[in-house]
């Protein structure tokens, strides 16, 4: 009897080892951290990209409206494949995009818009890069989805086709 | 697109012969006394086909033959020929397909090489390498051939991950897989004999020349993958505890302790048990970290692809594997140790099972900092990450009476003894206590711990030395491979007592100063290779003592795939290396410099060579005594 406990056990200790990492390979191994979710939006002074005043935040994130904040640099790479999705939705005029320029050069940052389009219905100047900070950007491109002056989700990298369809579904 | 078609359906006639083979077995296993002609004449076309196809992919790499997926994938026409060729295994596709190689031609070396041994013996373990060898025939064919064709053809590749582009890693894969794979065999055997009830001395005598080539290339490939990881990370350490390392140190661990107890079977016929679990062990534990790189279960540079299919794949037969070696366990080997189980407790015997309980112990923690992460993840979803801490707070106590262990051990005879001229043990041990004691009162280091440690691998390393003087050595191997690692285990503890870093931001020209070292950042080069651009700081770093010393570390852009690496530039001197790499900190315009001192690193990567050194002149003893 004792003989036949042991390769039993040996048997059912696989077997559940074998079912463990079974069910490890079903899950994705890419793992990005619990961004800040529904964080209210911090409080800064910002300078205009064309006029060059200094604007409040309070005055460019009105309540009860969405906003897209997108974090864009013409010296930056994947900002120009994202920039194409930003147009599309811009269409829309479902959502207010909001720009932040990137420690950028002021005359760069015109001549990319002029090529690739305005999508932004405001942008604003970050020149030191001290206010991307503040919203906990990682670097550009990054994107925060603004309702009732809370981040209602935030995107880091470019913005595709997937993530604007998402955008779309978060909207309604 | 020629070798494509030639190198696929070489595959499939070499897993057509693996099935035959099986046929032919069964035949020849009820009625014949001697080995059929037929079977080893196969045995070897399957090997024949196996290089065929290694060949094909091989020069498809070489003439940058673009419609083969993998070539797209893995190569580029500017990359050097060398590259090119070791190409061919640093990917998914092809690195599977030097493993068939290897258990082709470890299958066909073994029944040339097997003499002395049952007919039946013989092919019951020709049987079982098949069942492994069609087991990857089918996994290559059906989730991973190499030889996958892409139409339109591009016209240039994607080229190799930088980082593997680099001699010591070109010869890496090949080495390692020498000893994972060779444990195959032992496997197959140890399957074989066990059904048969044949384990014997003979038995022993006849699987450790199996045993010894394994260990000494899986111990060769560690080196060079650790030696690698030194210079080619950046990061200044041989040894992170990563998955992927860990998963090669752990069959080398129940390999060292395989190679233990097959000494003991080989003279005292007991023990048998230790080795039909080890040797299963040790081709699991190979298995396992097959499955754990290639999965995508663990992420790592060996990640070459995360396909479900094929860890799913790997999984399965894995555990068929593991559930066929337990039942054949379970079912036919049958204990007859107990006889001679009361061994008299100082006897060497006794110190080799201290010395497995010793190994099982580190192979543990090893598995379990390993896969714990992925079971905790899978039962909680919880994310934790296994660190050097974990491993060091559980090992390094454990280390010092395994290290006594190891110096007192072989000097005892077998089932009794009497320790002679205990005079001596006893005086060296003070000896190594004392200056153990007086070497890190003199560097500020005197931690009880190191105190201890460093007195018991001195212990082991004057012990060893000694042997090698008095006694006209019958054991000459095994002095030559625990004397490597007491010295190993010295250089590794130095190494990280005395290691020195600086880590500082510096523009060009600028100057960094502190009371024993002076680096000045002179000026920055720029040089266009074939398959890199380069920026070159150079460097020059001053000592105390008015050493100096011109570095030139690089940082490479290369161009296929683009990815930047940072070159360390590493003086080696006999006592210590100088280590130093230099990184790009985005947008600004200085540099992040980090300046290293290691005293012994050198002897680590000599320490190492003589442990396998040891096995190299065990096996050469061994054929000269024949």
């Amino acid at each position: 009897m004792k003989n036949k406990i042991l390769p039993f056990s040996v048997i059912i200790i696989f077997g559940i080892i074998f079912f463990i990492f079974y069910k490890g390979l079903e899950d994705s191994k890419i793992y990005t951290p619990d961004v800040n979710t529904k964080k209210e939006i911090p409080d800064f002074n910002i300078k205009e990209f064309f006029s060059g005043e200094n604007v409040k935040s309070s005055n460019i994130f009105k309540l009860d409206k969405i906003y897209l904040l997108n974090i864009w640099s013409s010296w930056c790479v994947p900002c120009r494949q994202e920039h194409a999705f930003l147009m599309n939705l811009s269409l829309d005029n479902k959502v207010n995009i909001i720009g932040m320029n990137y420690k950028d050069n002021l005359s760069n940052a015109e001549n990319f818009l002029k090529e690739l389009g305005n999508p932004y219905k405001e942008i604003y100047i970050d020149l030191d890069g001290t206010i991307a900070i503040e919203w906990g950007a990682y670097g550009v491109p990054e994107s925060f989805l603004i309702y009732n002056n809370e981040i209602i989700k935030k995107y880091i990298g470019p913005l595709n086709q997937q993530l604007i369809e998402e955008i779309n579904l978060l909207i309604k | 697109m020629i070798y494509s078609l030639v190198g696929y359906y070489s595959l499939i006639l070499g897993l057509i012969i693996g099935l035959s083979l099986f046929y032919f077995s069964y035949k020849n296993f009820n009625n014949s006394n001697i080995l059929d002609t037929k079977i080893l004449s196969f045995t070897f076309l399957q090997l024949f086909f196996v290089i065929i196809s290694f060949l094909c992919l091989i020069f498809s790499f070489v003439v940058s033959d673009f419609s083969n997926e993998t070539v797209f994938n893995n190569s580029h026409t500017t990359k050097p020929l060398f590259y090119k060729i070791s190409g061919t295994w640093g990917n998914h596709e092809g690195s599977l397909l030097l493993w068939l190689l290897v258990l082709t031609l470890f299958i066909f070396l073994f029944l040339v090489r097997t003499k002395n041994q049952p007919v039946k013996y013989k092919i019951l373990t020709l049987v079982f390498q098949q069942i492994i060898i069609v087991g990857f025939f089918l996994f290559l064919i059906k989730t991973s051939n190499p030889f996958n064709y892409i139409f339109p053809i591009p016209t240039e590749g994607l080229g190799l991950n930088p980082i593997l582009q680099d001699p010591a890693l070109a010869i890496h894969p090949p080495i390692l897989y020498l000893g994972y794979v060779g444990s195959s065999i032992i496997f197959s055997s140890v399957l074989a004999a066990t059904s048969l009830k044949i384990i014997s001395t003979s038995w022993a005598s006849h699987i450790k020349k199996w045993i010894l080539i394994s260990w000494i290339f899986l111990t060769l490939g560690i080196l060079l993958g650790s030696i690698w990881a030194y210079y080619e990370l950046g990061w200044g350490g041989f040894w992170f505890w990563d998955p992927v390392e860990n998963v090669s140190l752990m069959p080398w661990l129940a390999l060292t302790t395989l190679l233990h107890c097959i000494l003991v079977l080989e003279k005292k016929s007991i023990l048998t048990s230790w080795v039909i679990i080890l040797s299963i062990a040790t081709f699991t534990l190979s298995m396992c970290g097959t499955f754990l790189v290639r999965s995508g279960i663990l992420n790592s540079v060996h990640t070459f692809a995360n396909d479900p299919e094929r860890g799913l794949f790997i999984l399965v037969f894995l555990f068929i594997l593991i559930f066929l070696s337990i039942l054949i366990f379970f079912f036919f080997h049958k204990d007859n140790d107990r006889k001679s189980s009361s061994f008299f407790w100082l006897s060497k015997e006794t110190s080799i099972l201290i010395n497995n309980w010793f190994m099982m112990y580190f192979l543990s923690v090893v598995l379990i900092g390993t896969v714990y992460p992925i079971f905790l993840d899978v039962i909680s979803s919880q994310k934790i990450s296994v660190g050097p801490p974990f491993y060091h707070k559980l090992m390094i106590p454990f280390l010092i009476p395994f290290l006594l262990m190891m110096a007192i051990g072989p000097k005892l005879r077998w089932i009794k003894s009497q320790l002679k001229d205990k005079t001596y043990l006893i005086s060296f041990f003070i000896i190594s206590i004392l200056l153990a004691f007086l070497v890190l009162k003199n560097f500020n280091q005197n931690i009880l711990i190191n105190t201890i440690l460093i007195s018991s691998a001195l212990y082991l390393f004057f012990i060893t030395l000694r042997d090698f003087f008095v006694k006209k050595y019958k054991n000459i191997s095994q002095n030559i491979s625990h004397f490597g690692f007491s010295l190993l285990i010295l250089s590794i503890l130095f190494n990280s007592l005395f290691s020195s870093e600086i880590i500082t931001n510096l523009k060009i020209g600028e100057t960094f100063e502190n009371s024993k070292t002076k680096i000045v950042f002179e000026s920055v080069d720029q040089k266009k290779e074939k398959n890199y651009n380069a920026i070159i700081g150079n460097f020059l770093i001053s000592n105390h003592d008015g050493g100096e010393d011109r570095f030139s570390p690089q940082l490479r852009i290369y161009n296929q795939p683009v990815i930047a690496t940072s070159e360390a530039d590493i003086k080696t001197t006999l006592m210590s290396d100088k280590f130093i790499v230099i990184n790009l900190v985005q947008n600004q315009d200085f540099f992040n410099v980090r300046y290293q001192v290691k005293p012994f690193m050198l002897w680590i990567w000599l320490s190492v060579i003589l442990i396998s050194l040891g096995g190299i002149v065990s096996l050469l003893k061994k054929d000269n005594e024949k």
